[in-house]
């Protein structure tokens, strides 16, 4: 463990640039939560599985547990924080919010992440292929069908566009 | 103006959308050293040795904790019997049971650390299912010597429970069955994993824990430890989710001992796995003979339920105690005989789940009301009516007579899946039926603060966990002060602050800490209309309150004209404090009576392949007997993702383990939970509130009860789908093929 490598990397976060130091066993989840302070985005199962940790990477959602930091170099980010504050909520945030789609809310950030890709790139989803694109993000509490409404409820509005 | 029925937003759901809220998991604690547990890879063993030198050896490791540490006797834990060591001690009692904490610098090094642990053990023959542990000559999971109760001590029946009246060994009847129900082992999966850090303080430890009741655990640390309750606080951050997994103290005794110790902060966070291995539910085997007159009326009901609870206690007396109780359910014969065990093994804990023991008992009536239903050719719907009670009515014996209206709430779920009418072929509907029983001879204290420029802080020892309780008793505070709730701010979660409350389970909060922040807000107007009084030169008996103003004769007030004619401009508050206690009752067999039901009705509607047995569930409605929702669109949603969750445990979810003991599917990879592709096409919840419970305003507890019904609706919608009857929760596309062919 002594002479471990360290790398140098440079994000975009939210629209701010960062440089930073990372170990090769760092995944972007790590970074973004232990040395950036960003805690948005949340770890549940670490493995891919349950969107927790879903992040907007270069444009696409990824599982930020499963990406390493350094593949990370040069990537612009979105997380939760870059939505939207909590006194400016994005469209998609709002809609959470009416819907009441949000119950202890640690699945959330993931949730409204992954929803916002799925809007991205299908701005008029139909509920199966809102039920599709959520599928890899787990919520316990909700049942998910406010959650679907939500995204439903933005998706036949018209801005929810994003950086 | 009331807020009474209100679905105002969610206290904070700003911050939860935004992503800014600070889960425990998100705190920083500066310096903090990391902790990471050595495991063994099988489910019973004899730790003969264990040797730290190499992991010691690793830069940053710090120390490593194992029984060794501790004095003899190893001091132990427990909510309800203190059985459960702070670290495994000369053996290991279940897979997951931890031998040895290493505590590092960083997680990595510690978890480098704990593989380089070695320990010398020798795998022992093991009790892990039912069968085994019941058998003569089987090894006993627990020492006789620190067993309670004595006539049981031999065995691995770590308590009984019976209930019974009439004559139901005596008792003639024209139909009569009797089969056994099977409900699975299932785990809680909340998606925030489990945080506790310790932190020295002064004398005590400040314990920062994923912690449904603080103050149980602030308790049970003081028990543990021998220290004095004030030396320990315990701070809980808004849990990602609870249902029961998060109730009851897991690894903060070691924590507290850790950071004591070494007079460092300490930090544990589990992985997802990891939180399979401190606590599940209790799976079951519920056996029902029933006996039934001709016209369906039930004429006895002997109900045997056996739980398969873990290696120590934990909840499960109570979990196996009060599901006995209401043993029968809703369903009111005048004879009945109930007999619930708890059955040690060398398994993961058993603790509370949402529901506690309920869902396993109604899995197995529901099933036994619909058998008999189809033998004397009765409808489904039309049997259960003739077997609930009426309102007024006693069902339970000894306890609070029939509280709600429940026909009328079984009649809305059965219409709500259109009973009666045609359905395309392999399609059946199923109706299930929940109730619960609050926790009982609990006490709930509240304070509010008023301030002088009117706005209100309210304190009460709940634990928010996305249930609402923050928005709820805020609801309830400005409700009854009518201050609006922009002017009202709530605190919780630190035992260092707010005042007690015994625990956030058993749906109770509603209504008791409910009637805590009314007591408050009560004891808030009497000092204020002493204080009007005197500074107004009136009446005490003249001083009214309305519609937030203070009225005398010729005059209207705001409360800072009270505080400040009291106190002088900007200073000084007037403190309510409301305390709602149960009664106790020690001649109970669980300390007190019940003081309401949280009764539920479910419907559901299924689809089965039977080329594949897979379970396509169309529609599930549920219709909660909640007497008043205080606000509907928290307790509707909470109705939904407990039916959700009981989706789970019907048709997908079951923790499976190996002949030794080891659970093989660990983690979200292996153990599926449902995904936005298992939700049914139609999800539903609906109330009935007729204002009879006995919280603010009539209200009911919920939160749990959306999941007790659910295996039954959905189970029997199955058997009415194919005409086989299914004896084993969950109905995964296996089981129900092997059902269908194999017969
Ligand atoms: S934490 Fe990344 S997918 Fe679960
Ligand atoms: S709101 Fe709790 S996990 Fe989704």
């Amino acid at each position: 463990m002594e002479n471990q490598a360290i790398y140098s990397i440079s994000l975009i976060v939210n629209q701010k640039p960062y440089s930073i130091k990372v170990l090769p066993e760092h995944t972007l989840l790590d970074v973004l939560r232990d040395q950036l302070d960003i805690t948005g985005p949340k770890e549940c199962c670490g493995v891919g599985e349950c969107g927790a940790c879903t992040i907007l990477m270069n444009g696409k959602a990824v599982n930020a547990c499963l990406i390493l930091a350094v593949e990370a170099d040069g990537s612009n980010l979105v997380t939760i924080e870059g939505l939207g504050g909590k006194d400016n909520l994005s469209p998609l945030q709002q809609a959470f919010v009416d819907a009441g789609a949000v119950q202890c809310g640690f699945c959330t950030p993931g949730m409204i992440m992954a929803a916002q890709y799925l809007i991205n790139t299908n701005p008029n989803p139909t509920e199966e292929d809102v039920r599709l694109g959520l599928e890899g993000n787990l919520c316990r509490c909700t049942g998910y069908s406010r959650i679907i409404q939500a995204v439903l409820s933005v998706a036949q509005n018209k801005e929810h566009n994003v950086p | 103006m009331t807020m009474i029925g209100k679905s105002v937003k969610r206290v904070g759901i700003e911050e939860k959308v935004s992503g800014a809220v600070k889960f425990a998991a998100d705190m920083k604690f500066a310096n903090a050293l990391h902790v990471k547990f050595v495991r063994l890879d099988v489910g019973h063993a004899r730790i003969k040795a264990i040797d730290t030198s190499a992991a010691y050896m690793l830069e940053g490791v710090h120390f490593i904790l194992t029984a060794a540490d501790f004095p003899i006797p190893m001091p132990r834990y427990g909510p309800f019997l203190i059985d459960q060591p702070i670290i495994a001690t000369g053996e290991t009692k279940f897979f997951g049971d931890p031998v040895a904490a290493v505590v590092a610098e960083t997680e990595n090094i510690a978890e480098q650390a704990a593989k380089l642990v070695k320990v010398d053990y020798e795998e022992l023959p093991g009790v892990y299912s039912l069968e085994q542990a019941l058998a003569p000559d089987a090894p006993l999971v627990q020492d006789p010597s620190i067993r309670v109760n004595p006539s049981l001590a031999n065995t691995n029946i770590l308590d009984e429970w019976i209930f019974g009246w009439g004559n139901p060994d005596n008792c003639p009847a024209e139909l009569e069955l009797e089969d056994s129900f099977n409900f699975p082992m299932t785990t809680h999966f909340a998606i925030e994993p489990h945080v506790f850090i310790a932190e020295p303080e002064h004398d005590g430890v400040v314990i920062t824990s994923t912690v449904q009741h603080p103050f149980l655990l602030q308790r049970v640390v003081s028990d543990a430890l021998k220290m004095p309750i004030s030396k320990i606080r315990v701070i809980v951050p808004e849990l990602g989710g609870g249902f029961g997994g998060k109730g009851y103290p897991k690894f903060e005794p070691l924590m507290a001992f850790l950071a004591m110790k070494l007079q460092r902060t300490v930090r544990l966070k589990l992985t997802l796995e990891e939180t399979f291995l401190v606590g599940r539910r209790n799976s079951s085997t519920v056996r029902v003979r029933a006996g039934f007159q001709k016209d369906g009326k039930l004429a006895y009901m002997k109900v045997y339920a056996d739980f398969l609870i873990g290696a120590y206690a934990n909840a499960s007396p109570r979990v196996v105690a009060k599901g006995a109780l209401a043993g029968c359910g809703i369903f009111n014969p005048k004879n009945v005989h109930i007999h619930s065990r708890a059955i040690l093994s060398h398994t993961v804990p058993g603790t509370a789940f949402r529901g506690f023991g309920a869902p396993q008992f109604m899995w197995a009536l529901d099933s036994i009301m619909d058998m008999a239903a189809r033998k004397l050719n009765i409808d489904r719907l039309e049997i259960r009516l003739k077997n609930i009670p009426q309102k007024g009515e006693v069902f339970i014996h000894g306890e609070k007579v029939c509280d709600g209206d429940w026909a009328e709430g079984i009649t809305k779920a059965a219409k709500a899946i259109d009973w009666g009418k045609p359905l395309p072929q392999n399609c059946g509907r199923g109706l299930g039926i929940g109730v619960k029983t609050p926790a009982p001879a609990t006490v709930s204290q509240a304070m509010v603060r008023l301030f002088s420029d009117g706005s209100l802080t309210l304190l009460v020892g709940t634990t928010e966990m996305g249930q609402g309780a923050r928005t709820v008793l805020s609801q309830l505070a400005a409700d009854a002060m009518q201050i609006p709730m922009e002017h009202i701010s709530i605190i919780n979660g630190d035992t260092g602050i707010v005042p007690f409350d015994s625990v956030t389970a058993s749906s109770r909060s509603t209504v008791f800490v409910g009637n805590a922040v009314q007591l408050a807000c009560q004891d808030l107007k009497e000092k204020l209309r002493k204080i009007t009084a005197e500074c107004f030169d009136t009446d005490a008996s003249d001083v009214r309150f309305e519609n937030g103003k203070v009225i005398i004769p010729g005059k209207v007030l705001t409360y800072t004209d009270v505080l400040v004619a009291h106190y002088g401009y900007g200073s000084g508050e007037v403190i309510g404090m409301g305390t709602y206690k149960e009664a106790r009752n020690p001649d109970h067999p669980l300390g007190g009576g019940v003081s309401f039901y949280e009764v539920i009705f479910a419907g559901a509607e299924v689809e089965v392949d039977k080329e594949t047995g897979f379970v396509h569930v169309r529609k599930l409605v549920t219709v909660g007997d909640i007497g008043k929702a205080i606000n509907p669109l928290l307790v509707e949603s909470q109705d939904e993702g407990g039916a959700i969750q009981g989706l789970g445990h019907s048709i997908m979810e079951h923790l499976i383990m190996d002949e030794r003991g080891r659970i093989l599917n660990l983690g979200a990879l292996d153990y599926r939970i449902p995904t936005t592709q298992d939700i049914p096409d139609i999800l539903k919840s609906m109330l009935v509130e007729n204002m009879d419970g006995s919280g603010p305003s009539g209200a009911k507890g919920t939160g749990e009860s959306g999941i007790i019904p659910i295996g039954s609706a959905i189970g029997l919608a199955v058997a009415d789908a194919t005409g086989v009857f299914f004896h084993d929760l969950p109905l995964t596309p296996e089981s129900v093929w092997q059902g269908l062919n194999i017969h």
